[in-house]
């Protein structure tokens, strides 16, 4: 285990995130010769796709699928490829000038980089029904991080809703391992078809047409779906049972365990505290930085790859990787040997052939973005749909000023579970757009860091210095 | 709610609240607490409502808990270790725990 | 042609003060601001309102300020968060307690009788988690904290209520004399008006040089953390002298610790860089004096861009150049609780010619 104390104080290049994005990241730079570094601040490697790869308890490989195996062979290639790879470590600065903060078993330590990738990924989507706080409702992505890192599989009165590839993936990969699926409550508007429709050429040629349709095949012959458009969970100290709507009808159901999901989106906590410019991506509904055709951005030396990027996928995370990294070996290290791009680039627009279909069939309703009435928006400081719409109402126009009248935001998930729900309930009340509302202005740390992390920082110059006097 | 695929696996003890739990190695404190079915780990600091571990990937913050003395650590990024003392959180952390 | 009785340069506590007593004595100013009310200093600071330990010069407007502050609801029609659990300022030494008793008898000979010398026990009775070390300070009781952004909101919304007009999203672009009034060049067109302040925080000396009048303010950002909630444990703002700290538990159970360590900043594009070096200096000062802190966890730190002035006061009253202007600006990191009473002496040295609270010492004149 690498500790903080073993850190050099500058890399070439420092990888943030150790999913398919920056471990492809990593090994093509390390080995071309730069001193890279890859911190991720799971206890292994391998991001979400991947996650436990190499650890996991779940021995059966037709479970999670070959697409997931697939991942062994990256995390090896990174293992071998000499950069430092640093699991445990939690990246919470990182400043325009390429100044890292990262902490690593309660040692805090500043490392500077010549070029940064930020692979950090993407996470669920906010799904904010009435009771998504209750013990008993979790994200999809949860469940199946669950399974694949420790084997836990649901057992009990089993409800999954939303929609997106994820969801079906994970009710699969739940059937196969001998779980518990009671019913998936489909909230995808069936209206969804008249845009995705033109892009289903596309989509037939991608890899994903043969794989998704073969899945929605295998879950469907276990599984009862039902569509709905309401969905609510209820119970007092613990879920209860979850209410939906099927037509005109309101209909209950007994449950143990709701596990939520409509889609992923990009984590960009650290690129907007980094000053990364961002801007509103309305096919995918969400905020992703503004990249050039290497993936860097608007700071100088500081480059977004993998789904963090905007949301392509894992095996697309890996090439935008690689490509990222070859911009920062060209940087620092002109001679150096590369792979050639243009197959990179190639493999890439392949992967992300079919995207614009994807996101069009799988773009959650507006009703199960923009909450009404009490259900809580920002779960942290406990907010609801009517605070935020009534502030916005008010006179309140951006999420910033947002966070001072209501304190959403203010917790310590920084807004990663609310950020777009009160940018787009601010859009929807005033009459604009979320590309105008904008974005919470994040600030490091962009995770929460102890008093004694911080106290543990070597002691600069400076203020040796003014001790001394 | 949630059953081990397999109870191999090296057992690891800790402690919730001062109660034996059996873990496995490889587990997260927050996946320890799962599986071991207990159903919240925390009540909130503004209506002490109860809450549970809700993404296990790091964003959500509903899985803190205090390990081994110090508080608000996120457990779905803690490996569990034996002998580890998880208390969990009853509204606002204590200073100075 | 737009015209309006006062043009007011920024919407920060200072700028939305002086708009607000300024219609309340029956004015029509028009105050322009080029991102949001509050979006800077007075928006971000640490809300800390003291009279505590402050230059001679200021005193007076401090003062005037604390009265308005205890009356605040009355004034903007919302309590701006507003405490009053008192400001300590701990002594780690018998020597700075040495040099504060000296201060406080000082004050007290010019008729000052808000600061008060405390001993060991009345220190650990304020602020019971205090580290034992600390052999007393000096408390103003009547000082508080408020919520920074919320009460500039206030000011605003109550300057409009009495017939203020706000332009957001509004830069000033140029100041021009045009027969008795000036004409201010906005990016929304020009306006006129025979008055002008000048509340343009640490963008001051950019509207000072439009007058010919060059002044030497620095640009600072003074950096900010906050922590998670934690079960209240302390209730007056405790500063320190000697190392760079002030630290305070709001009402809601964070505590936000800061102190004057700055961060780098680019005015022109809205930017600070926090500097954690210096955090952490901040951080290992409170690990000394608040053991029960050590084990809370650090949720957010941003810094603000503040003026600051050579000699650490203010730049208030007329300008020495342009008839018609008055400057309001270079609060130099502690023109919070300054706002409500500096509002108040701006109005009235604007609409009448003259002012009673005196500002002696503070005019840009000095930089002369
Ligand atoms: C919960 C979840 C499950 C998913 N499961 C699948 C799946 O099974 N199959 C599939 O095809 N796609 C899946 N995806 C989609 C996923 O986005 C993939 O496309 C892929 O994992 C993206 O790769 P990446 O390298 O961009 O980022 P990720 O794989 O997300 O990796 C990012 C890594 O960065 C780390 N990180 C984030 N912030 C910090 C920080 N501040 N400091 C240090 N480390 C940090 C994270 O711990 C993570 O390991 C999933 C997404 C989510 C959110
Ligand atoms: C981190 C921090 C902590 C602090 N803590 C305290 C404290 O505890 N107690 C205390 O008393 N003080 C404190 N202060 C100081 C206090 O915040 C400031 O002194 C005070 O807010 C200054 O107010 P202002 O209205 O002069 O400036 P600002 O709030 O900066 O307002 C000036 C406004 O003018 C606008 N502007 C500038 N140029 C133009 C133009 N050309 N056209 C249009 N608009 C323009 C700007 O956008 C800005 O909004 C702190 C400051 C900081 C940064
Ligand atoms: S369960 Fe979401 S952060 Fe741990």
């Amino acid at each position: 285990m690498t500790k903080a104390s073993d850190l050099a104080p500058s890399y070439d290049l420092v990888v943030i995130g150790g999913g398919p994005a920056g471990l492809a990241a990593a090994a093509l730079a390390a080995r071309a010769g730069l001193a890279t570094v890859l911190f991720d601040e799971n206890p292994g490697v391998g991001g979400q796709i991947y996650r436990a790869i190499g650890f996991s308890p779940v021995k059966d490989r037709t479970i999670l699928g070959e697409d997931y195996w697939a991942g062994a062979e990256l995390a090896a290639e990174a293992k071998a490829s000499g950069a430092s790879i640093v699991t445990g470590a939690t990246v919470w600065s990182l400043d325009p000038a390429r100044l890292v903060g990262v902490s690593i078993a309660g040692q805090a330590r500043l490392i500077q980089a010549g070029r940064v990738i930020i692979a950090t990924g993407s996470l669920e989507r906010p799904f904010p029904v009435s009771g998504w706080t209750l013990p008993g409702v979790m994200s999809a992505g949860g469940a199946q991080t669950a399974l694949k890192a420790q084997g836990l599989v649901p057992s009990g009165r089993t409800v999954m809703a939303g929609g997106g590839p994820l969801l079906w993936l994970l009710a699969a990969q739940i059937m196969r391992a001998g779980g518990r699926l009671d019913a998936i409550l489909d909230t995808m508007p069936r209206r969804n078809w008249l845009r995705a429709l033109a892009h289903l050429p596309d989509f037939v040629l991608s890899p994903y047409f043969a794989k998704g349709l073969k899945l929605l095949r295998e879950v469907r012959a276990k599984v009862r779906v039902i569509r709905t458009d309401r969905i609510e969970a209820v119970g007092g100290d613990r879920l209860r049972e979850v209410v939906f709507t099927v037509g005109a009808d309101e209909r209950r159901m007994p449950a143990d365990l709701l596990l939520l999901h409509q889609g992923v989106v990009p984590n960009v906590n650290l690129a907007i505290a980094a000053g990364v410019a961002h801007a509103w991506n309305e096919r995918q509904l969400c905020f992703e930085p503004v990249l050039d055709g290497d993936f860097t951005s608007s700071v100088p030396g500081i480059a977004v790859a993998g789904d963090g990027a905007g949301i392509a996928g894992g095996t697309a995370a890996a090439e935008r990787g690689r490509i990222a990294a070859i911009a920062a070996v060209r940087a620092l290290r002109p001679a150096a040997a590369v792979p050639d791009l243009q197959t990179i680039r190639q493999r890439l627009q392949r992967e992300e052939m079919g995207r614009a279909f994807l996101d069009w069939l799988n773009r959650p309703a507006d009703s199960f973005r923009q909450p009404t009435g009490d259900t809580i928006v920002c779960r942290c400081e406990e907010v609801t749909a009517r605070q935020v719409r009534d502030t916005a109402d008010m006179g309140c126009e951006g999420p910033n000023q947002m966070k001072a009248f209501l304190r959403c935001g203010m917790g310590p998930c920084q807004g990663r579970l609310c950020g777009l729900t009160v940018t787009e309930l601010i859009a929807a009340q005033r009459g604009t757009t979320p590309a105008e509302v904008g974005y919470y202005r994040l600030r490091p740390p962009v995770k929460p860091i102890t008093l004694a992390e911080l106290a543990s920082l070597p002691i600069a110059e400076a203020e040796r210095k003014a001790v001394e006097r | 709610m949630y059953k081990r695929l397999d109870e191999a696996g090296t057992a690891v003890t800790i402690t919730v609240d001062g109660r034996q739990i059996a873990a496995r190695a490889g587990d997260t404190v927050a996946a320890a607490l799962i599986a071991a079915g207990i159903a919240h780990c925390r009540t909130t600091p503004v209506s002490g409502a109860p809450r549970a571990p809700y993404c296990l990937m790091g964003v959500c913050f509903e899985c803190l808990v205090t390990v081994d003395g110090i508080g608000s650590r996120q457990g779905c990024l803690v490996p569990v270790r034996e002998g580890m003392a998880v208390e969990t959180q009853v509204g606002k952390r204590e200073a100075g725990r | 042609m737009r015209t309006a009785d006062v043009v007011i340069v920024g919407g920060g506590i200072h700028g939305c003060s002086t708009a607000l007593h300024l219609a309340l004595r029956g004015l029509r100013p028009i105050l322009i601001e080029k991102d949001y009310a509050g979006r800077h200093a007075s928006g971000v600071n640490a809300g800390g309102v003291r009279q505590l330990a402050r230059d001679l010069h200021e005193i007076p407007l401090s003062i005037a300020s604390m009265g308005l502050w205890e009356r605040i609801e009355e004034l903007v029609g919302d309590d701006c968060g507003f405490e009053s659990h008192g400001t300590v300022l701990v002594a780690e030494n018998e020597t700075e307690l040495a040099t504060f008793r000296a201060r406080v008898e000082d004050l007290r000979l010019r008729g000052f009788t808000h600061e008060e010398l405390i001993d060991r026990a009345e220190l650990k009775r304020l602020v019971p988690a205090v580290a034992d070390h600390c052999p007393g300070g000096v408390v103003s009781r009547r000082d508080g904290a408020a919520d920074p952004f919320r009460t500039t909101q206030a000011f605003r919304r109550r300057a409009i209520e009495k017939g203020a007009e706000v332009l957001e999203g509004v830069t000033v672009t140029g100041l021009t004399k045009v027969g008795a009034n000036w004409r201010v060049e906005t990016s929304a067109g020009p306006i006129e008006a025979p008055k002008v302040v000048n509340a343009a925080g640490a963008w001051a000396d950019r509207i000072a040089a439009m007058l010919g009048e060059p002044v030497p303010l620095t640009v600072v950002a003074p950096m900010l953390m906050v922590t998670s909630r934690v079960p209240a444990f302390i209730q007056p703002v405790v500063i320190l002298r000697g190392r760079k700290l002030s630290f305070k538990q709001l009402a809601n159970g964070t505590v936000v610790i800061g102190g004057g360590h700055l961060a780098t900043s680019n005015r022109d594009r809205n930017e600070t860089v926090l500097d954690w070096d210096r955090l952490a200096i901040s951080v290992r000062t409170v690990w000394e004096l608040f053991p029960a802190m050590r084990a809370a966890t650090i949720v957010r730190a941003w810094a603000g861009i503040e003026a600051y002035m050579p000699d650490g006061i203010p730049v208030v009253g007329p300008s020495s150049t342009a008839e018609g202007v008055f400057h309001q600006f270079g609060f130099s990191t502690h023109g919070f609780q300054l706002g409500p009473g500096t509002g108040a002496m701006m109005a009235e040295l604007v609409a009448t010619g003259s002012t009673n609270t005196p500002i002696d010492g503070l005019g840009i004149e000095r930089f002369r």
